[in-house]
């Protein structure tokens, strides 16, 4: 069933894709954790700002990828923002999510005792608020990644110049040939998982203080599971 | 803005609506699979979900389920269904099955995770009482743990929904049928109305389907859950 002469004669071909997925999902995360933490912030700060920035994520997230990735189209062509856009404003909820969680979570006592001793707002921010936050903002990253690499297939929609390994499933169902297809999908599986278990080790490095049972907040997997265990 | 208006006139079209291949028909096939799916995603997790959160045991299953549900991209999933379906079906195998399934796949990591966190976060002490009152343990679950879980379990299929809806939606790029057919032939035929109108419409139904669940979670809380939150919150302003 499988033509392994096939998978032999397209590995480089393969490493291609690889390097553009991991280059999209790279890209996406990295731009929607800037802007976020920028969003995150003013919405902390800003009590008034913070539903409607909340909601707009809610709502573009819950956009099915399909269509948002289409409805780029007339805007920006078939370029790279057509397909690292969506992507984009996919993480944008689970970094907001966290990055809010880790703020809120900060005890009012702590943020007493630094105004006590003379931290003015942007030190408190660096060195109390945001430290203190890191377990759960990093433990965002680690979601929103797992969760753009699966997205960056879905761009395969947009022609034969995207998708990364998605590209491979795409083709292999043109031309119903199954080894093709899984030549795309278990390769994707891999690198999610491949990313997940690398962020967990960089998490506890970068965290060790954290609690093992800390779960940051999934919005694909409802909002009990942040608050649970 | 010609795009603009093509999408309208296209929407507005009643010529559109109608039909094998229309608005309603390819609504009604997008709901219909993703009801499907949902309920069958359900008779599966609702029971495990409240077993595992009743007993306590294999409690990190569920978690560990839905870490892995996170890393199966939909896209890998029908494609990895796909050749199984097709052999085993050739007709509707390599259409309607794989995206099916996919959804099925899906919809099972948040319904049984929150249901298992609901269950489980129930107040032992209610629990207690409930046992010392002589309730047995299937009236356990039916009468104190499941109405004080309800909010959970729809937060659950809230995020079910979403995803589900979204992955029938590519499953029209493999054959199957649904909204997304418009995104389809629309890009195959260049008919910028056909693929923006169906962009509109794919966008409304998972917007609609979350306002939905929004309203459900306000209307369904259990009378008690309700007293409970708001004595609480009396307390707590005390």
């Amino acid at each position: 069933m499988i033509d392994w002469a096939w998978a032999a004669d397209h590995l480089d071909e393969l490493l291609e894709r690889v390097v553009q997925h991991a280059f999209f999902a790279g890209l996406a995360v990295g731009i929607g954790f800037v802007i976020t933490l920028g969003l995150a912030i003013w919405a902390a700060r800003r009590p008034v700002v913070r539903a409607p920035i909340v909601s707009i994520s809610g709502i573009l997230y819950t956009i099915p990828s399909v269509a948002l990735f289409t409805a780029l189209v007339p805007v920006t062509g078939l370029a790279i923002q057509t397909a690292v856009i969506p992507l984009i404003l996919y993480t944008f909820l689970i970094f907001l999510r966290n990055m809010l969680a880790g703020l809120d979570g900060v005890a009012p006592d702590v943020l007493e005792a630094a105004d006590a001793m003379g931290y003015g707002r942007w030190q408190r921010l660096l060195r109390v608020e945001l430290p203190l936050a890191l377990p759960l903002i990093v433990g965002g990253v680690r979601l929103a990644t797992v969760s753009t690499i699966g997205l960056v297939t879905v761009s395969g929609i947009l022609g034969d110049r995207f998708g990364g390994l998605g590209f491979f499933i795409f083709e292999g169902y043109r031309r119903s040939f199954p080894t093709e297809i899984a030549f795309g999908a278990l390769p994707t599986i891999f690198l999610a998982i491949a990313a997940d278990v690398l962020l967990q080790r960089i998490q506890r490095r970068l965290t060790p203080w954290a609690p093992r049972t800390m779960r940051p907040i999934d919005p694909g997997r409802g909002t009990v599971v942040g608050s649970a265990a | 803005m010609n795009l603009v208006t093509d999408t309208v006139a296209w929407l507005l079209d009643p010529a559109n609506w109608g039909g094998n291949q229309g608005i309603g028909m390819r609504l009604f096939e997008h709901i219909a699979f993703s009801g499907i799916s949902i309920a069958v995603a359900i008779a599966f997790a609702v029971p495990v979900g409240i077993w595992i959160g009743h007993t306590g045991r294999y409690a990190s299953l569920g978690f560990n389920l839905a870490n892995l549900g996170r890393a199966l991209p939909s896209l890998a999933i029908i494609g990895l269904v796909l050749p199984v379906t097709a052999a085993i079906d050739p007709q509707l195998g390599f259409k309607v099955y794989p995206t099916l399934v996919a959804m099925v796949v899906l919809a099972v990591p948040p319904i049984l995770v929150n249901t298992q966190a609901g269950v489980a976060g129930v107040d032992r002490d209610l629990v207690e009482a409930a046992r010392a009152m002589g309730l047995t343990e299937g009236q356990i679950v039916r009468r104190v743990e499941l109405p004080l879980a309800v909010a959970p379990i729809l937060a659950g299929l809230r995020s079910a929904s979403v995803q589900v809806i979204a992955t029938a939606t590519l499953g029209a790029f493999f054959g199957g049928g649904g909204l997304g057919r418009f995104l389809v032939e629309g890009i195959a035929q260049r008919d910028d109305g056909k693929t923006f109108g169906g962009v509109v419409l794919v966008a409304a139904l998972a917007l609609a389907a979350e306002a939905a669940f929004v309203v459900l979670q306000r209307l369904i809380r259990s009378p008690g859950a309700l007293r409970m939150e708001t004595s609480r919150a009396a307390t707590s302003a005390a």
